[in-house]
């Protein structure tokens, strides 16, 4: 694919002739794609996630297995900016209002109230507990939280160990965006080359892996993949359960794309530039990877974009069964299994509700983005 | 047509077989053999006669190899109708599980019909009125849709009622009707309750139907068979119901394939939730117990049904387009 | 020579008719300023090169130019059978009154007889469709005249036909198939926007042939639109020249093909090989290539093409169209005091 920016030849010996610049495909996709404009700002949005994945530990404010237990269900604190002086004037400062229990006679239990005395200072790149950036730089700073290293604050509320939903959502945001892109690598290997080959030979082969995918989509993926996940073993070390839930995830989501590669290919394997290509003497490795992929790579990646967050889905439904990762991996999907019952969820509703916008975010943009990039890469596109 | 029917049946074959193996292997999966657990069990309250033991090994093919294990099991259940044993409630599995498939598909089906009530008509409007705001909004609700996965939709739900409609959540039916005998009243109960699965199920679904609805027409509206019955004459509202709209249903039908799978799935994880007698509260048991009788026989049925009712949907397909039965 | 019937009014009056498309890029002016008229009982043929706005201009007619495409000026007079008279440009788009002219008084059959039946319907149906659409007739009646049509457009075995679908048929059956549909409801008029190019040679000249055939049988104007010179020369009795989404010359097929006046129409008819031309003669094409739609030239739109192309002139004004000899013609050679040789 070149660009063709510049103004054709125009053979007619006149200068004054007018043409209109001619954009190349990857300019006039680009330019498609940003006209899509939830799909654009999709793009930053996904990109703003990866990257809190990346740099989950500098964003958090607490260690996200501390527990505290004299905050067990904390609800959620705001973050106020002026704080009241004694002479009655207000004086700018960054802080939260800390909280204590109270014993509620009435209801017989003890709540949560604001306790207006207690002031917690916070600001930008604090001190906190220590770290390791990317996994490479030892560091102690954090984006923003508490002045006093020693206070703690619970901007989307606490679970019922005390632990800080906010911390735990960011850094479950690596574990659950990463098991879409992983699972996305290993159903994108094996679509594309099952597909590939079903498209490219044709025949009983095709026949062969046509039915396989058939097979595939026919059974339900819930009992299935609760029925691999459950014979996971509890023993196991968090890192082996990740990788075996991310391939049984990815089990499904290939044949989508297998069958699109397929179907790329058996319209492809008829194109004139393909015979060509073959009639040069190209070998058959040649001419999938030099001619017919780039062709439609394009429309690949808008594939996988809309495959990850099917993954991320799957994986939270497992986790939240309570057979897919388990404690102590924390992804939005054991973050909700807290949530699992509603008397839990009425007590203390941010359970739910944090960890559930996350998911919808973080699924909503993927899927505009993907959309954004598939109506951009199909040039009949409506 | 006949031919037709033969081939898609004749296809059906290898993918049971598939299903058979895959639900086999699922059931091998934790280690150890089901006897050993049974034993183990049985010797805690009170022990187990060796004879009955090796009865049962026997009956199973336990201890021999792999093969002969599948022999024995799949020939039990194709020819005297025997799942096995849950072990945990100690009762044949037959006895266990119908009830509750016939709630899963009876949901999933009326839930099927839900999504084709709310899917077709805002789809094609959504296609003929492109970029309108009823286009958007039914954009912007499917996206959600899709985005939102069921059982978190169901959470919601439940809070939601509970919270602010003071609705008893949970179960098919108020706890008073549970073992009472089917009366107009428990049919009225069951109808506020079953709603709402339905719809939580039905959500993403219809969202998927919507878009794929939309894209299907679009497709089909600015072919050149809808230019000649636009050029004979006929109502812009005639042409579209008679032409693109008939063709582009073809498509559509064909998914009821996927979207059945999909439907169970998401009804056994939604069950879990609401806590319906269904199969989803029970295979999740099963599973989580490893009585692997009892969870493979709820999946292999499970399966075997959804690929049925794809073979139903693809013969309706053939039958309603004549393009595919000449094939 | 025919008689040109000027006597006669002409069933469709074309003027200064403008259809534009709104494209993300710019205006795209498929049809700029045409002024044709189509009369009774004659084959009137459109001719020009794939773009130049002939297609647009026929679907017009009938008010089915597709979205981002709307006829932005002039006006499409048709004249009914009682002699009263409706601009069709002006019509509410979908309103009765458009509704029962098309495929009633106007009808229309396509390119593409592959995509153009409904791919899911028996043909049969499709025909009953018409008829019952626009005449009050029971359902077996409507029937009836659709095997009569199927008949008369030469489909072998009609009744069994009738409930064939239409991937059942060849490419020709199918234009039959199309052609017997259009004239189901006897039109005044039949637009017939290339029918032939997808059809093979053998067929391409039955089909014409039983075009001209329904012509004198039912007494019907027919437009033919078409790039294929071979066809004008078989069927047409007068032709229209388009370039650029205007009508650079018309007149009756004879004038065009014997004198052709505008160096367009010339240098087109050059381009076809004839009898006798020997190897070593090359066949001349036109210079250069049709320029970008979003691009018209200023002045004469083909003066980029032209070989008397006379700066100062063919780029300042658009010429008129005027009489010369027995044709129309627009072009600034034949104006009194613009030539300059």
């Amino acid at each position: 694919m070149t660009d063709v920016n510049a103004t054709p030849a125009v053979q007619t010996g006149e200068t004054d002739v007018l043409m209109p610049e001619l954009l190349g495909p990857k300019a006039l996709m680009w330019r498609k794609f940003k006209r899509h404009r939830i799909a654009y700002v999709s793009l930053w949005v996904v990109g703003l996630i990866y990257l809190m994945a990346l740099f989950g530990e500098f964003l958090t404010t607490t260690e996200i297995n501390e527990t505290n237990r004299r905050a067990p269900f904390a609800p959620p604190m705001g973050i106020s900016l002026f704080v009241e002086q004694e002479d009655g004037g207000s004086e700018f400062l960054l802080h939260a209002k800390g909280l204590k229990l109270e014993l509620n006679r009435a209801e017989r239990r003890r709540t949560f109230v604001v306790d207006p005395d207690k002031i917690i200072p916070l600001g930008f790149f604090v001190k906190g507990y220590e770290y390791k950036l990317l996994g490479l730089f030892p560091m102690d700073r954090h984006l923003f939280g508490p002045k006093n290293a020693r206070d703690r604050v619970y901007f989307w509320g606490a679970d019922r160990l005390g632990r800080d939903i906010y911390s735990r959502i960011v850094m479950g945001t690596r574990v659950s965006m990463s098991i879409g892109l992983v699972g996305v690598v290993v159903s994108l290997f094996i679509g594309v080359s099952l597909g590939g080959i079903s498209g490219y030979y044709g025949g009983w082969v095709d026949n062969v892996i046509q039915r396989l995918i058939e097979f595939i989509r026919s059974i339900p993926t819930i009992p299935l993949w609760m029925g691999l996940a459950a014979a996971i073993p509890l023993g196991w070390p968090p890192l082996r359960t990740y990788f075996v839930v991310t391939l049984i995830v990815s089990m499904i989501g290939w044949t989508g794309l297998a069958r699109e590669v397929r179907g790329k290919f058996l319209s492809l394997r008829k194109e004139d530039f393909i015979v060509a290509a073959r009639l040069d003497g190209l070998t058959d490795w040649e001419v999938i990877w030099k001619h017919m992929v780039p062709s439609f790579s394009s429309h690949i990646i808008a594939s996988l974009t809309l495959a990850v967050p099917l993954m991320i889905l799957a994986e939270t439904s497992l986790s939240f069964l309570g057979i897919g990762l388990q404690p102590p991996i924390v992804s939005w999907g054991t973050l909700l299994k807290e949530a699992q019952n509603i008397r839990t969820i009425i007590q203390a509703p941010w359970l739910l509700i944090a960890p559930g916008t996350m998911i919808v975010f973080a699924v909503l943009s993927l899927n505009f983005l993907g959309d954004g990039l598939r109506d951009a890469s199909d040039p009949n596109a409506h | 047509m006949l031919g037709y029917i033969y081939r898609r049946i004749l296809y059906m074959i290898p993918t049971v077989f598939l299903v058979s193996i895959v639900t086999f292997l699922i059931i091998q999966l934790p280690p150890g053999d089901y006897l050993d657990t049974l034993a183990a069990e049985l010797s805690d309250s009170g022990g187990l006669d060796t004879g009955t033991l090796e009865a049962l090994r026997d009956q199973y093919g336990l201890g021999q190899p792999m093969y002969v294990q599948y022999y024995k099991w799949i020939t039990g259940i194709l020819f005297h109708g025997d799942f096995g044993l849950s072990f945990e409630k100690n009762l044949p599995v037959n006895d266990l599980i119908w009830d509750r498939l016939g709630w899963t598909f009876g949901i999933s089906l009326l839930t099927l019909l839900f999504i084709w009530i709310t899917a077709l008509p805002i789809g094609i409007y959504s296609a003929v009125r492109k970029y309108s705001f009823g286009d958007y909004a039914a954009t912007f609700f499917g996206f959600i849709g899709l985005a939102v996965p069921n059982f978190l939709l169901a959470l919601v739900m439940m809070y939601v009622a509970f919270k602010y409609f003071g609705q008893s959540v949970g179960g098919l039916v108020s706890p008073e009707y549970i073992d009472a005998p089917w009366t107009w009243d428990k049919f009225v109960d069951l109808l506020k309750h079953i709603w709402m699965p339905i719809v939580v199920v039905g959500t993403s679904g219809a969202a998927a139907l919507i878009r794929i609805m939309r894209a299907n027409l679009l497709d089909e509206l600015y072919r050149p068979y809808v230019v000649t019955a636009r050029a004979k004459g006929m109502s812009e509202f005639q042409l579209l119901m008679k032409y693109p709209v008939r063709v582009a249903l073809n498509p559509f039908i064909s998914t009821i394939g996927w979207i059945l799978p999909t439907l169970v799935s998401g009804e056994i994880i939604v069950a879990v939730v609401m806590n319906l007698p269904t199969t989803g509260p029970m295979l999740l048991r099963a599973l989580l117990v490893q009585d692997m009788y009892l969870a493979g026989s709820l999946i292999l049925i499970v399966s075997l049904l959804t690929v049925l009712g794809t073979l139903v949907s693809d013969l309706l397909l053939a039958w309603i387009d004549p393009r595919i039965r000449y094939q | 020579m025919p008689q040109i019937p000027m006597h006669t009014d002409p069933l469709v009056e074309i003027r200064d008719l403008r259809t534009h498309f709104f494209t993300d890029d710019g205006v795209v002016k498929a049809v700029e300023g045409v002024d044709l008229d189509v009369f009774a009982n004659r084959t009137l043929c459109v001719l020009g090169e794939s773009g130049c706005g002939k297609s647009i201009m026929a679907r017009s007619i009938l008010r089915i130019v597709d979205a981002p495409g709307r006829i932005v000026g002039g006006s499409i007079t048709y004249r009914n059978a009682d002699g009263r008279t409706i601009d069709l440009a002006k019509a509410r788009n979908g309103s009765k009154e458009l509704r029962a002219i098309r495929g009633q008084d106007i009808a229309m059959i396509f390119q593409e007889p592959m995509s153009s039946l409904g791919p899911i319907q028996k043909i049969g149906k499709q025909i009953t469709e018409t008829i019952l659409l626009h005449r009050p007739m029971s359902k077996a009646a409507a029937k009836e005249t659709a095997i009569e049509m199927l008949d008369k457009v030469g489909i072998p075995k009609p009744a069994e036909r009738f409930e064939a679908y239409p991937f059942e048929l060849s490419g020709g059956m199918r234009q039959r198939a199309m052609i017997a549909m259009a004239l189901s409801c006897q039109p005044r008029l039949l637009i017939a926007d290339e029918p032939t190019t997808a059809l093979d040679v053998t067929t391409q000249a039955q089909i014409l042939d039983l075009i001209a055939e329904l012509k004198d049988e039912f007494q019907m104007g027919v437009m033919l639109i078409t790039h294929d010179l071979g066809v004008v020369a078989e069927v047409a009795e007068d032709v229209a020249v388009m370039y650029m989404g205007k009508v650079v010359e018309k007149g009756d097929v004879y004038s065009i093909f014997e004198q052709p006046q505008h160096p367009y129409t010339r240098a087109l008819l050059e381009s076809v090989p004839r009898m006798g031309m020997t190897r070593r003669d090359r066949l001349p094409a036109i210079r250069g290539m049709v320029p970008h739609p979003l691009a018209r030239p200023s002045g004469c739109t083909f003066r980029t093409r032209c070989d008397s192309f006379m700066p100062g002139v063919c780029d300042k004004t658009e010429p008129p169209m005027l009489p010369v000899g027995k044709s129309d013609v627009a072009c600034f050679l034949h104006m009194e005091g613009t030539k300059h040789d």
